[in-house]
């Protein structure tokens, strides 16, 4: 697939728990080979976008199309195939804490493929290097820090070199400084491995720095799509208001 | 209206559960009948849940033993009867309490720590991570654990059985004066080889409810700490309960 063309496509997609209506006429089209970050408030359904995006859930209404194939019609087998060409990084890394790092990183590759041992270790050092944790091999999450452990998180997520990348608040919770490094290490994920990356955020220095394209996510559904010169210049009120980070407004909060 | 629909959103739940663990054992058995087993794994949770619950299993055995020989066998003797206390002791033994009271004793050990475990990872997203890998969560989880307690129930049971009556001996010898030879004749006059297969029988019945309800309760744990918690507390309620249903089914069906 070409950079630029829709590899991800959401049309009109409704979803509920229970009550509570999540998304609702969500419709969202990410060009492949590109960044495309999607903002809104907590709890706006931008973690559940996610995961519609692998088929960890499915949509009551509308349809999710990714790489050609509608998520819903895929049988179990296809699924699982689809979701092992899609890397998903964790809002809280989800690391198997039994496992060390190491292990972590190896398992999609020990599970998914036919490496050899040998193989399996340069490959989880290699990826460990490329996000600064060649020395974290052997430790355990447990003695990682918070930044640390998303960078394991992001090893993890890519080591299969996925097509499609994933990422849940990459960076909530973390000081500016390593913020900053893991924001170019998604940068880096995408110019090395050519991959098509998600990224959900409301940390808008770090989506103004990485974003090709921004998508804000209200009230269950896409309001206003571009490029940041385009979001930061929108004359939605709404845009303006998150952007800033007013709490007067047509925000309710 | 209100009571009816108490017992509506009742019967609901009933029912949503009892469909979702025969989904779980339909899943799991299919990836034990294709052979998709982690053996490592499996070896792992044999020693883990199994051979970890030795001492604890043993224990209780020794010392139920212990008391129906303390119990039977002065009165026993009293009305003449000594030569039948070992067989008493072993035929409640090997036929009803040693696979139930290893099963209800590993229950509490093994089953809350398989619903500890799981309803831990659900609750930080890493069983979510299993899925989004592409890998499934019965088959990393559950299958192992399954298969390493259907290997070591019925070993640590065997164990229970003879350690129960070895206790019951040295009791019925020290309060009674029963001779060893007496009761291991009685033992072997009372109790036969099909009578210790149908009580291992019951064993692989005790694993799978053990393992199943720690595994969907894990799996299904909601709302952090608390929850996994109440997932653990009602895994082992349940298992005990469904422990106790299970033997007195098999022993009607196997022993009548």
């Amino acid at each position: 697939m070409t950079r630029g063309e829709p590899i991800i496509e959401l049309q009109d997609v409704e979803l509920a728990f229970g009550d509570k209506i999540v998304l609702s006429g969500l419709s969202l089209r990410v060009p492949a080979g590109m960044i495309t970050c999607i903002i809104g408030l907590s709890g706006s359904g931008k973690s559940t976008t996610l995961r519609l995006i692998n088929g960890l859930r499915l949509p009551q209404r509308g349809r999710v199309i990714v790489k050609g194939a509608d998520v819903c019609g895929l049988s179990p087998a296809e699924l699982i195939a689809l979701r092992r060409s899609i890397g998903f990084a964790f809002q809280f890394a989800a690391l198997f804490d039994s496992l060390t790092i190491g292990d972590n990183v190896a398992l999609p590759l020990r599970e998914n493929t036919s490496m050899s041992d040998e193989e399996i270790t340069a490959t989880v050092r290699e990826t460990l290097e490329s996000v600064g944790l060649a020395d974290s091999v052997d430790r355990l999450p447990a003695e990682l820090s918070g930044g640390m452990m998303k960078r394991a998180g992001f090893a993890r997520a890519v080591v299969t070199k996925p097509e499609i990348v994933l990422f849940d608040e990459p960076t909530s919770g973390l000081d500016p400084i390593v913020t900053h490094l893991l924001t170019n290490i998604i940068i880096d994920i995408n110019r090395r491995l050519g991959a098509t990356v998600v990224v959900v955020s409301h940390d808008m220095q770090s989506v103004y720095q990485m974003a090709d394209r921004v998508a804000l996510l209200f009230e269950g559904a896409i309001i206003a799509e571009g490029t940041v010169e385009e979001i930061r210049s929108s004359d939605n009120p709404i845009v303006q208001q998150f952007l800033q980070g007013r709490d007067q407004g047509p925000i309710p909060l | 209206m209100n009571a009816l629909e108490s017992v509506g959103r009742a019967t609901l739940r009933f029912l949503e559960y009892a469909g979702g663990l025969a989904a779980l054992a339909a899943d799991t058995a299919g990836y034990i009948v294709r052979l998709r087993v982690r053996v490592v794994e499996m070896i792992n949770q044999a020693y883990l849940l199994g051979t970890q619950s030795n001492v604890i299993v043993l224990l209780t055995s020794l010392f139920t033993g212990m008391v129906i020989s303390l119990e039977s066998a002065v009165q026993a003797v009293q009305y003449g009867f000594g030569n039948v206390v070992g067989g008493a002791v072993a035929y409640g033994t090997v036929r009803e309490l040693g696979p139930m009271l290893t099963a209800v004793v590993v229950a509490g050990r093994a089953g809350a720590a398989i619903a500890a475990e799981i309803g831990s990872m659900t609750v930080t997203e890493q069983v979510e991570a299993l899925e989004a890998l592409g890998l499934s969560p019965t088959r990393m989880l559950v299958v192992p654990r399954l298969l390493g307690l259907l290997l070591t129930l019925p070993v640590l049971t065997v164990f229970a059985d003879i350690v129960s009556v070895g206790g019951g001996m040295w009791v019925a010898q020290a309060v009674a004066n029963i001779s060893p030879q007496d009761y291991l004749t009685s033992v072997r006059q009372t109790i036969n080889m099909t009578d210790v297969a149908k009580g291992l029988l019951k064993t692989l019945i005790f694993a799978a409810i053990i393992v199943l309800i720690g595994s969907y309760q894990g799996l299904t744990t909601r709302g952090g700490a608390a929850g996994v918690g109440k997932s653990t507390t009602g895994s082992v309620v349940l298992a005990i309960i469904l422990i106790f249903i299970a033997n007195f089914t098999m022993s009607f069906l196997l022993f009548r």
